[in-house]
């Protein structure tokens, strides 16, 4: 970072001059001009750089809502309806929020998916991935909190079922819930408690991991849909021959992303901005009432697999356990999998297969548990898919550890396809 | 695919500028426009506008010579009964007034732009908000001499500045406060009841 006699400075003498006692000039050139990433992303190499976007418009709108909502329970829900129809274009600043919220977490589960994909939880990037899974958990911390503050109907019941998730460590559970709530039901301490940890607590953790990720990836370089490392062939100039500066080049490209992703979110703001009740759901336009639990009770969508998993478990104990243990795994994979070959475009055929299949009990997880269908079946699907969900750690750790993979040739360079 | 940079003959500055321009001007364009309901948020809402209507105040029980303060969009309305001898020092006062005539037309509406700044000579009807800073001054209505002015004739004393007003509101010179206080629009329903909020009939 320390930038060095010979370093570049800017030709501006005033900028100069802070350069020389804050260089931070030479900082954000090392890290977007100076940064090479490798020339061959494609598609889902957009999602990093729309989760970035999605942070700032989440923070943006979120402190204007924090400047008309209410966060008492007997004022909560009543703000909300305040911020919709009486504070000049609060409704488009809270479907922003609402909609920036489910979109993130599509935004996040691609990312992830990419790295999967690409094997870009691999050595040397293993830091990076769990540094990405710890965004993951404190995002769902995020918006769970988020979810409870309008104090609808949802909301309240949402954070019954999550916080007495807690009951079931052993001993000290039911004290464990009453501390989280304070209180013996979700109330106006719960909903106070929250929106101090979901303004001010959390963002601050998640833009700290943000800064760490971001760190860790300039550190070890971007991975590629090759899986190749391109710091491994430099050119005489000890550039990276296949990397190009992330700024032009990734800044303008992820801008034209930018534009097809707001393309997409306006078209959801603007007409759909409930998605058919998935991003905003019916139930939460009732405001909290302690007595009355909803038909169809489940968290938003981007939860939903994991509360397949929970309800699919005849065992509260096992069935908490069975949603942490999903969530866990995860950060383990770079151990999990032994595969050197990092690209699933050079892994063997059933990496593919698995990996297909994962992603695919997943969504079908989600589509459980969202459903409001009380079809006994659903229980027995969703345990097959629990297993199926665990079994590809399973097979990912025996595929790789006893060899049995057949990977195809690496290419020394990136491929391009033009 | 040549390595970025190789090819330096075959860049076109003048169209690689041009899309530059152009994108830097429509990106520029949309954050504003995106910064516009931000903004706007911050105006009085709906809820603000609607507590802001107008109101209707009963002066009946108002003594020559008191003072009363009502509400209005939550801005304290003074309306004084203004006594005859009140009334008549207002235009020996002229030569140590900031803007006797009150020419500053956004401090009254023109239907008050008169020497004793209102509809009636007696009654004053004016929002008590200094212009200097917008503490609200107060009512030293007695003519006597006053610490703060050996000479007082009655008006408004801002404790917070020290700025003085006579007894229609009218700033005295050499004091912080740069105007008038403002007059807000009224008229008279009847004798007792004033519609603060609203002009008179055919009025501006």
């Amino acid at each position: 970072m320390a930038a060095a006699p010979d370093a570049w400075k800017p030709r501006n003498r005033t900028l100069r001059w802070i350069e020389d006692r804050l260089p931070v000039f030479g900082f954000l050139r090392e890290h977007t001009v100076e940064y090479y990433a490798p020339k061959n992303f494609n598609f889902m190499y957009f999602f990093g750089s729309l989760a970035l976007l999605l942070l700032v418009n989440q923070i943006v709108t979120g402190i204007f809502l924090a400047m008309n909502f209410n966060p008492t329970s007997a004022g909560a829900f009543a703000s909300i309806e305040y911020i919709m129809r009486d504070v000049e274009w609060g409704w488009l600043i809270r479907y922003m929020h609402v909609t920036g919220a489910s979109l993130f977490f599509v935004v996040i589960y691609l990312h992830m998916f990419r790295a999967l994909m690409y094997g870009s939880y691999k050595q040397p990037r293993e830091l990076l991935w769990v540094i990405g899974m710890l965004i993951y958990l404190a995002l769902m911390a995020e918006a769970f909190m988020g979810y409870v503050l309008p104090w609808g109907q949802m909301s309240f019941w949402g954070a019954k079922v999550i916080i007495s998730l807690f009951g079931a460590v052993p001993v000290i559970g039911n004290q464990l819930v009453e501390w989280i709530m304070g209180d013996f039901l979700p109330s106006g301490a719960t909903l106070n408690r929250f929106f101090a940890l979901h303004v001010i607590a959390l963002p601050l953790v998640l833009l700290l991991l943000v800064v760490l990720h971001l760190g860790a990836l300039h550190t070890s370089g971007s991975n590629n849909p090759d899986g190749i490392e391109i710091k491994q062939h430099k050119g005489a100039d000890g550039k990276p021959l296949d990397g190009i500066p992330f700024h032009p080049y990734y800044t303008v490209k992820d801008l034209v992303g930018v534009g097809f992703f707001l393309l997409l979110a306006a078209f959801i703001i603007f007409y759909q901005p409930t998605f058919f009740g998935l991003f905003l759901e019916h139930d939460n336009y009732v405001p909290a009432n302690s007595l009355v639990t909803p038909a169809a009770i489940h968290p938003v969508w981007y939860f939903t697999p994991f509360y397949a998993m929970l309800r699919s478990v005849p065992s509260k104990g096992m069935g908490v356990l069975t949603l942490l243990s999903a969530i866990v795994v995860l950060f383990f994979l770079p151990w999990i999998d032994r595969g050197k070959v990092k690209s699933m475009r050079y892994r063997g055929a059933s990496y593919k297969i698995a990996l297909a299949i994962f992603a695919l009990t997943f969504i079908w997880l989600g589509k459980i548990g969202i459903g409001e269908s009380t079809w006994i079946g659903d229980t027995y699907i969703a345990r097959v898919l629990t297993a199926v969900y665990f079994g590809y750690f399973v097979f990912l750790w025996a595929y790789t550890y006893f060899g049995w993979e057949r990977t195809k040739p690496v290419p020394e360079r990136v491929t391009m396809h033009e | 695919m040549p390595h970025p940079g190789e090819n330096h003959d075959e860049v076109d500055h003048g169209r690689r500028r041009f899309l530059t321009v152009t994108t830097a001007v429509v990106g520029g364009a949309g954050v504003v426009i995106a910064a516009l309901p931000f903004i706007k948020s911050w105006e009085p809402s709906a809820r603000a506008l609607a507590a802001g209507a107008p109101v209707t105040i009963d002066i009946s029980k108002i003594e020559s010579g008191q003072m009363v303060r009502f509400a209005w969009r939550k801005l304290p309305i003074f309306v004084v009964n203004r006594t005859k001898e009140q009334l008549a020092d207002l235009p020996g006062l002229d030569p140590r007034l900031r803007d006797p005539e009150c020419k500053e037309t956004s401090q009254q509406p023109s239907y008050c732009q008169n020497t004793w700044r209102s509809i009636k000579p007696e009654w004053l009807v004016m929002i008590g908000i200094c212009t200097h800073l917008g503490c609200v001054p107060d009512y030293y209505g007695q003519i006597k001499p006053e610490p703060f002015d050996p000479h007082w004739k009655g008006g408004f004393f801002c404790p917070c500045h020290k700025s003085r007003y006579d007894v229609a509101g009218r700033v005295f010179d050499g004091v912080p406060a740069p105007l008038n206080m403002v007059i807000p629009p009224y008229h008279y329903i009847d004798d007792v009841h004033v519609r603060i909020g609203v002009n008179p009939k055919g009025a501006a």
